[in-house]
């Protein structure tokens, strides 16, 4: 039976997520009352999570054509041509809201939800990445949130034997109350093979296969998009429930059929479950869909339409074909015990119908369901920053450089993540050439010699000081993660999460952030494939500082001749590519030492950027280099030190080759652990050292060699002289739980 | 020689099995669950995954699979088994190994490294190796973790049914670096008659020295050289 709505209460648009001016334009466009039903259905397509309608006015602004893309954003997923006839499909999503109420299934849906979305365009994930953030490990809510989240990760990605390569990790105080959770997949089809999320043809019939329908993260796309308060943990059925053994018979079924002329369009189910899905489908093809629900598997008896439209059940997938073709298909997913039910057709006129029976429940204009949601423009004029905190007034503790390196080194945000990435399996698939711990994963891609190098980061400090600016470095520094490796970068996804985007400052960071993102991809030449937008990242009031995530695919045509992270050889030298500048802005040791996060962050310069990934690029393909080291958080100190402990072997660094710097608050701090940006410390044979220079004057980049390789300490002359050993204890216990 | 590679659906190693396979110059024929048909196998390999979910205990349902009774048939007839990973933990279900695989002694899935010292040369599996040769190879299991009562321990002891123990780099008893805390160090048993193998590492993912060791491949000749007596086909010698 359909309820009419005399009018919808407040309350009846608060448990939808809409606003009253929505509503109102929805009955405009409608030209009547919606139906409860229709009311629901319309709440989860406009939310947030659905229709992006804070965040799309601003992503016009990224640019999305390059001649390796084959799909930009606006698919399940992006996919850019690597060669040899293959297509590299990749995205990443947030699963932030329902890991912050119950962190092994949010995060493991998560996985579950970045996975379908590659598998449904056709392509075999063989790589899974994940970007973390939580708040200060120093209360048991804390280790609760990062361990059920490792845990679920895991428990998901070890299941379907996908391996987990990479990813970061960081612990901020503005994620003590909204932790982040960041997936990331990549996955390789033949390019004859890619498949569409597009419907077609009128009288088609839509098969939703998997799992069958409960009420499980019912208005999980609403919940997404509300900020998360007192109530949020009585909302732990709008969490979802992974079934990974599910998953793993869905995509093996999935990944047979791509490609296959019987398959008009595929679509997963995500947010907003049965309804988002269906629409998507039918307005991508720009035809209409009528679903009976009296048709779809239920997992619980009682189920309301209403119930089965949002009910977000993973391990679902709705296949579009011909009627005479449905039976074959059926078959093809009853080899693999998988249950499918015909339960649309597709309607020639842009409608979205939704029928119980014969009982018509839903009726609207798909156009108004999709595309209908008011765009959000500012909530308000660009607020004034508030003036950099003066530095000159917080204390300095008495820390030596060799104190300072240990304690940078040991800390959470820069300490060893191999207590995480050993709960991931990180090599199932026989392709993963550079494991977790460096700085990008290198995944070779089978029958081919080509290597694929995946990189994920974000550095918020830098982005709460400067969006725009900190958003161009996240670009920067993972491009530079995927140059060290040796692979050119190629496309972009990118994760944006941000607190309540109807305060003025957040919505201005949210854009700024963007026009970063744009800025640095337009002048580095690398496209926006994909992306996800999280907002609303906010618990009474107290919302995360802005987090920008760049996902990055670099391509290296031949892996054999790939570049490590590690020193390798005693005797080799030790250089540092780019400037030698003394910033402390947004750093790791200001956080430490400080325990603030102050003034400017690291100055860009894009063109000098761009110059010194070319330079690496062209040594590396030269033969010239035996490591290279994107020199990030923590400065040119730890820098030096990770390279040392990833090749076991020491180093000698002459101080006067750092020269003196200006501006230095803590004696030669400013040097050594300041985080300037465009720079690498790379090591090499003594008789390449002519060459490198010849080959930095041509790109026009500051070069400069450092010392040497050997031994077992990790020394800065007349400053820092520590045994690797203890580097590496120090190193190591980071993210171990202290009694 | 010919390896048919069972896969159920949770299987994930199938395809890396395959990998080695091809790479050591034979022939991989996958073999169906559902199916009972061994297509003339000369080695049956139970690959790692999670068969059917592995939600009840690893290997539980597994074992009721229409393949696994050709499977055990094949074991009894003296047919080469080599369950790795999943596989071991299907075998030990079966009951065509001794013993059980329990959680991590860490309560925590472990990927990493190991390394095994051959302890036995007597069986297909280990006959091209020396005793004491130490072999690195990835673990990847939540469930590796190798218990047995002291009777069974004794006797396996006793008839040099230890194919692998976990050990430190330097060959020296594994102690804490243990990736499981299995009794005796145990990565791998062998049956009574020394045709059925199950380990939990993964020696099809030490291949090739692009992927950080190449140990493996020696298991996967061994067992070719003594199936053929003349050893396998170059590698290569298949394109």
């Amino acid at each position: 039976m359909t309820v009419q709505l005399a009018g919808a209460s407040d309350a009846d648009l608060a448990e939808v997520a809409l606003t009253r001016s929505e509503y109102e334009h929805l009955v405009e466009g409608l030209g009547r009352e919606p139906n409860r039903l229709e009311l629901g259905i319309v709440g989860a397509l406009w939310s947030e999570h659905c229709s992006y309608k804070t965040s799309k006015p601003l992503l016009g602004m990224l640019p999305t054509r390059g001649p390796r893309v084959l799909q930009g954003p606006g698919e399940n997923a992006g996919a850019v041509d690597i060669g040899h006839g293959l297509a590299c499909v990749f995205k990443i999503e947030s699963h932030n809201h329902p890991s912050a109420i119950e962190p092994y299934q949010g995060a493991a849906t998560g996985v579950g939800g970045i996975l379908r979305d590659i598998f449904t365009m056709g392509a075999r994930p063989i790589a899974l990445l994940d970007s973390l953030r939580f708040g200060p490990l120093d209360e048991p809510r804390q280790r609760h949130l990062f361990d059920g989240v490792v845990a679920g990760i895991g428990g998901y990605g070890n299941c379907i034997g996908v391996p987990t390569v990479g990813g970061e990790l960081y612990f901020d105080e503005s994620y003590r109350i909204n932790c982040l959770v960041n997936a990331m997949c990549v996955g390789i089809v033949e390019q004859g093979r890619l498949t569409r999320a597009t419907a077609s043809g009128p009288g088609n019939l839509v098969l939703l296969v998997g799992a069958d329908t409960g009420r499980d993260g019912i208005h999980g796309a609403s919940f997404a998009s509300v900020v998360l308060d007192a109530e949020s943990a009585a909302r732990r059925p709008a969490v979802q429930v992974g079934n990974p053994f599910l998953e793993k018979c869905l995509m093996e079924a999935c990944l047979e059929l791509a490609g296959d002329p019987r398959v008009i369009a595929m679509q997963d189910l995500g947010a907003a479950g049965l309804c988002g899905s269906t629409a998507e489908l039918a307005h991508r093809g720009g035809c209409g869909i009528e679903i009976d629900v009296a048709r779809a598997s239920r997992r619980e008896t009682g189920m309301t339409p209403y119930e089965v439209m949002l009910s977000e059940s993973q391990e679902r997938m709705l296949i579009v074909a011909k009627p005479a073709d449905v039976r074959s298909l059926q078959e093809v997913f009853e080899r693999w015990d998988l249950h499918s039910d015909v339960v649309a057709v597709i309607l020639p006129d842009q409608r979205f119908v939704v029928r119980d029976g014969a009982e018509p429940v839903c009726d609207l204009p798909l156009d108004l369901l999709v595309d209908g949601a008011p765009s959000r423009g500012a909530p308000g004029p660009r607020p004034l920053r508030a003036v950099a905190e003066d530095m000159a007034g917080i204390a300095t503790p008495s820390w030596t450089p060799e104190e300072a390196l240990l304690r940078l080194i040991g800390s959470p945000n820069l300490g060893s993540r191999a207590s995480v990435y050993r709960r991931y399996d990180h090599q199932v698939g026989d392709a993963t050439v550079i494991l977790p711990g460096g700085d990008a994963a290198l995944v070779r891609v089978d029958g081919t010699a080509l290597g694929l190098a995946i990189a994920t980061d974000g550095n918020s400090r830098y982005t709460a000081l400067d969006a725009r600016h900190g958003a161009m470095i996240a670009v920067c520094e993972a491009a530079r993660n995927v140059v060290a490796t040796g692979a050119k970068p190629a496309a972009v996804t990118n994760c944006l999460n941000f607190a309540n985007p109807e305060h003025a400052d957040v919505w201005w960071d949210l854009h700024d952030a963007i026009a970063g993102i744009a800025a640095a991809c337009t002048a580095l030449e690398i496209p926006v494939v994909s992306g996800n937008v999280s907002l609303y990242n906010d618990t009474g009031g107290t919302g995360i500082d802005p987090t920008v995530v760049i996902g990055m695919v670099g391509v290296l045509d031949d892996v054999s001749r790939r570049c490590t992270a590690g020193f390798r050889d005693e005797g080799d030298l030790v250089g540092l590519v780019g400037p030698v500048d003394a910033e402390l802005g947004g750093s790791e040791y200001q956080r430490l030492a400080h325990g603030v996060n102050a003034g400017p962050p690291p100055h860009l310069d894009i063109d000098l950027e761009r110059r010194v990934q070319g330079f690496v690029l062209e040594a590396i393909e030269s033969g010239l280099l035996h490591s290279a080291h994107d020199c990030a958080e923590g400065g040119i100190a730890i820098a030096i030190a990770e390279s040392c402990l990833l090749g076991d072997i020491g180093a000698w660094i002459g101080v006067d080759e750092l020269g003196t710097g200006e501006g230095l608050i803590n004696g030669s701090a400013g040097i050594l652990f300041g985080e300037s940006q465009s720079r690498f410390v790379i090591s090499f044979a003594r008789e390449a050292l002519v060459r490198l220079h010849e080959l930095a004057g041509r790109h026009s980049v500051p070069f400069r060699d450092l010392g040497s390789v050997g031994g077992e300490r990790v020394c800065v002359s007349g400053c820092i002289d520590v045994s690797l050993a203890d580097v590496r204890q120090v190193h190591r216990g980071a993210l171990i739980e202290r009694e | 020689m010919r390896f048919g590679i069972a896969v159920f659906p949770g299987t994930w190693s199938d395809r890396d099995c395959r990998h080695a396979v091809e790479l050591a110059g034979h022939e991989a024929v996958m073999l169906w669950h559902k199916d009972r048909d061994l297509q003339g196998s000369d080695c049956v390999i139970l690959p790692g995954g999670f068969a059917y979910g592995d939600y009840l205990r690893a290997g539980a349902v597994a074992r009721f699979a229409p393949l696994m009774e050709s499977v055990a048939a094949f074991a009894n007839n003296g047919g080469l088994v080599w369950g790795i990973c999943n596989g071991f933990q299907i075998l030990c279900e079966a009951h065509l190994l001794p013993g059980a695989l329990t959680r991590n002694s860490s309560l925590e899935f472990r990927c990493m490294p190991t390394w095994l010292r051959v302890e036995t040369v007597d069986s297909a599996f280990t006959a091209g190796c020396a005793r004491g040769d130490l072999l690195q190879v990835p673990v990847s299991h939540g469930e590796g973790r190798y218990v047995a009562d002291e009777e069974t321990l004794a006797m396996l002891e006793r008839e040099e049914r230890v194919a692998f123990r976990y050990v430190r780099r330097d060959g020296s008893s594994a102690g804490d670096e243990s990736p499981n805390g299995s009794m005796h160090d145990i990565a791998g048993v062998v049956n009574a008659r020394r045709n059925v193998l199950g380990m939990m590492p993964h020696p099809e993912r030490a291949c090739e020295q692009l992927l950080g060791s190449s140990d493996g491949m020696r298991l996967f000749e061994s067992v070719a050289t003594s199936v053929s007596g003349s050893g396998a086909m170059p590698v290569g010698a298949a394109l």
